[in-house]
């Protein structure tokens, strides 16, 4: 094959000649390729076709094909209807909060755990904070029901500090917190491994040189710990960054309740109960193609950020 | 490294270990809680609001009940189904694609990355996805729990990193020999290549375990439910429901009684798997995570 690709004549080869001879050559890769384009294209790809739906009146059993076209109708009627800034206000504020607590954490974590030199302590403490990721949501949110309902562990906790025994999910004003707050929980040990991996890698010799430039603890931590995740730190954000408009809809759906949707609906949330609960297809695609295309313009801005600051890029 | 310890320095090494054993305690106090109170006796337990040391009294009544109960069963035995078949099938194809993607001669494989990779940007979303799902007719089958996630397309692309860095030279001579593709990929590629293979197969199997969304948007029918569904029933739809109304007064008291023990019980039951395997397997997770954050 190399031989042929050096002949002159070999690049006036039609297209068809040379997907035969790469044929040839690859036979059994074009073979296992089919079922694997099969797959993406049913499962994915005609999904995406599927969008549109949201420019008309599906009716399920006239199909995709006999449904009436009614253009943006169902985006008119999202953007004009209270939900909108309250699904756009809930999902932006519970992105934030997870920015602002949720991602120092693990790194917070990472640098304290590097500081302990005694091993077995240090891999103990961290095979016990990975527990959380392992286990199942349901089990994560039927914990939080039982602790924060008005017996709970968890109520019981606040009464000692002068708040009144009720149901604490049923409280509008606390469910971002206690969504924020067990997300922590949940992910602080996982999400460290990626920076303790990479302060394993941190060369030695620049904390001896700190030490004989008389570099304290606190100081070997600022000048030389911090400054090895400062890239990755700066990637982890910008692609946090593409995220602000999705959140998770499962935990929200099993946490929530009709008296905590003002503050704890977010966009895919919604999507879920107008178009599959209440069968509204067309509105719910309406809502949630909107909702991609911000994730894509965020995604698309964050990228580039990227790669102007760090030179490092998804694509 | 030899360091003088300062006072200062010392008194930051006993606070930052008192800080994580605390953290310790806070990871591990929710799943003692429940293993202690499952163990309970129902009465003092849902009397009891505070925390929990050790057992108030002692009864197997709650998981007396659990393990009579035919949906624990049905959901632990689907369950199993979906992680074995699921882990099985997912682990094949995922692969395959890599497989494809990694062959640097053949000519599509820029145009199969690319659609392959587009979908981890957009993709259709829930709602048109499950209108193809219904549409093939895998509506309320076992297939809709594992057909439409086949390919988790990061983990090709890990798996595809590690096809890549076979060396060539071991593919070269096995063909000298005579090995066609196939004989090349399970005997030569796959072998030098299991340590990845066993950390996408633990990805796969925990996520599959740990999953409830699409079953309870694709099932009807009970005796497809995985466990983690009637979880949710046990779990937190009662609690929804006996939360907003008020207790019936011909309600049965011993039921009363025994609803919180039933969820501790619940809990334990299918956590506990997960639980004993994850300290053994958790450092393939690791390597897991590292594989995916180094870039090609």
């Amino acid at each position: 094959m190399n031989a042929a690709a050096t002949r002159p004549g070999a690049r006036r080869q039609s297209w068809r000649t040379r997907v035969r001879k790469n044929y040839q050559r690859y036979s059994l890769v074009y073979w296992l390729c089919l079922p694997i384009l099969a797959y993406y294209i049913i499962f994915h790809y005609l999904p995406m076709f599927g969008i549109c739906i949201a420019f008309q009146d599906y009716r399920p059993a006239k199909g995709v094909f006999g449904s009436k076209w009614v253009g943006l109708k169902h985006f008119l009627s999202f953007f004009t209807s209270d939900y909108c800034w309250r699904l756009i206000r809930n999902t932006l504020l519970i992105n934030c909060y997870n920015l602002i607590f949720g991602f120092p954490a693990p790194i917070i974590l990472a640098l304290l755990i590097n500081e302990v030199k005694c091993a077995p302590f240090k891999k103990t403490v961290q095979t016990i904070s990975y527990m959380p990721h392992f286990v199942s949501m349901v089990v994560i949110c039927g914990l939080l029901v039982d602790f924060c309902a008005s017996t709970g562990i968890l109520t019981t906790i606040t009464t000692f500090f002068g708040f009144e025994r009720t149901n604490l999910l049923n409280s509008p004003k606390l469910f971002r917190t206690i969504y924020v707050a067990s997300d922590i929980w949940q992910q602080i040990g996982w999400g460290s491994i990626i920076y303790l991996a990479t302060l394993s890698t941190t060369d030695p010799n620049l904390y001896e040189a700190a030490v004989i430039d008389g570099a304290g603890r606190f100081q070997q931590v600022i000048h030389v710990t911090l400054p090895t995740l400062v890239p990755l730190i700066i990637l982890q954000l910008i692609m946090r960054m593409g995220q602000m408009m999705s959140v998770g809809y499962e935990k929200i759906i099993l946490l929530y309740n009709g008296l905590t949707y003002e503050t704890g609906d977010v966009i895919s949330s919604y999507v879920y109960r107008r178009g599959l609960q209440s069968g509204d297809f067309s509105f719910g695609t309406a809502v949630s193609l909107f909702n991609s295309f911000c994730n894509i313009i965020l995604l698309v801005a964050a990228n580039t950020l990227s790669r102007k600051l760090t030179n490092e890029s998804m694509w | 490294m030899v360091e003088r310890k300062t006072p200062a320095s010392r008194a930051f090494d006993v606070c930052n270990y008192i800080f994580l054993v605390f953290l310790s305690f806070i990871c591990l106090y929710p799943m003692w809680h429940v293993l202690v109170g499952s163990f309970s006796d129902p009465v003092q337990l849902t009397k009891h609001y505070g925390p929990l040391i050790r057992p108030l009294g002692f009864s197997l009544e709650g998981y007396k009940v659990v393990l009579h109960n035919p949906n624990v069963a049905i959901g632990y035995g689907n369950t199993l189904f979906y992680v074995i078949v699921g882990t099985l099938s997912r682990m094949f194809a995922t692969l395959i694609g890599a497989y494809v993607l990694s062959r640097k001669g053949f000519m599509f494989r820029k145009v199969m990355t690319f659609i392959m990779v587009f979908t981890m940007y957009f993709g259709g979303g829930m709602i048109p996805t499950f209108i193809v799902v219904k549409a093939v007719g895998l509506y309320d089958s076992r297939g809709a729990i594992i057909i439409p996630t086949l390919i988790a397309t990061w983990n090709m692309i890990i798996m595809k990193t590690a096809l890549q860095n076979v060396p060539d030279s071991l593919e070269e001579s096995a063909r000298l020999d005579g090995a066609n593709d196939l004989v090349v990929l399970f005997r030569i590629i796959l072998p030098v290549t299991k340590a990845t293979v066993a950390v996408i197969c633990l990805y796969y199997a925990v996520a599959e375990w740990n999953s409830w969304f699409n079953a309870m948007i694709y099932l009807r029918d009970n005796s497809k439910k995985p466990l983690q569904i009637f979880l949710r029933e046990i779990l937190l739809q009662n609690s929804q429901n006996s939360g907003n109304q008020t207790v019936q007064a011909d309600a049965d008291v011993s039921a009363i009684f025994l609803e919180e023990l039933i969820k501790y019980c619940t809990i334990i039951v299918a956590t506990v798997p997960i639980l004993c395997v994850y300290p053994f397997v958790q450092k393939y997770f690791v390597t897991g995570v590292m594989m995916g954050s180094i870039k090609e």
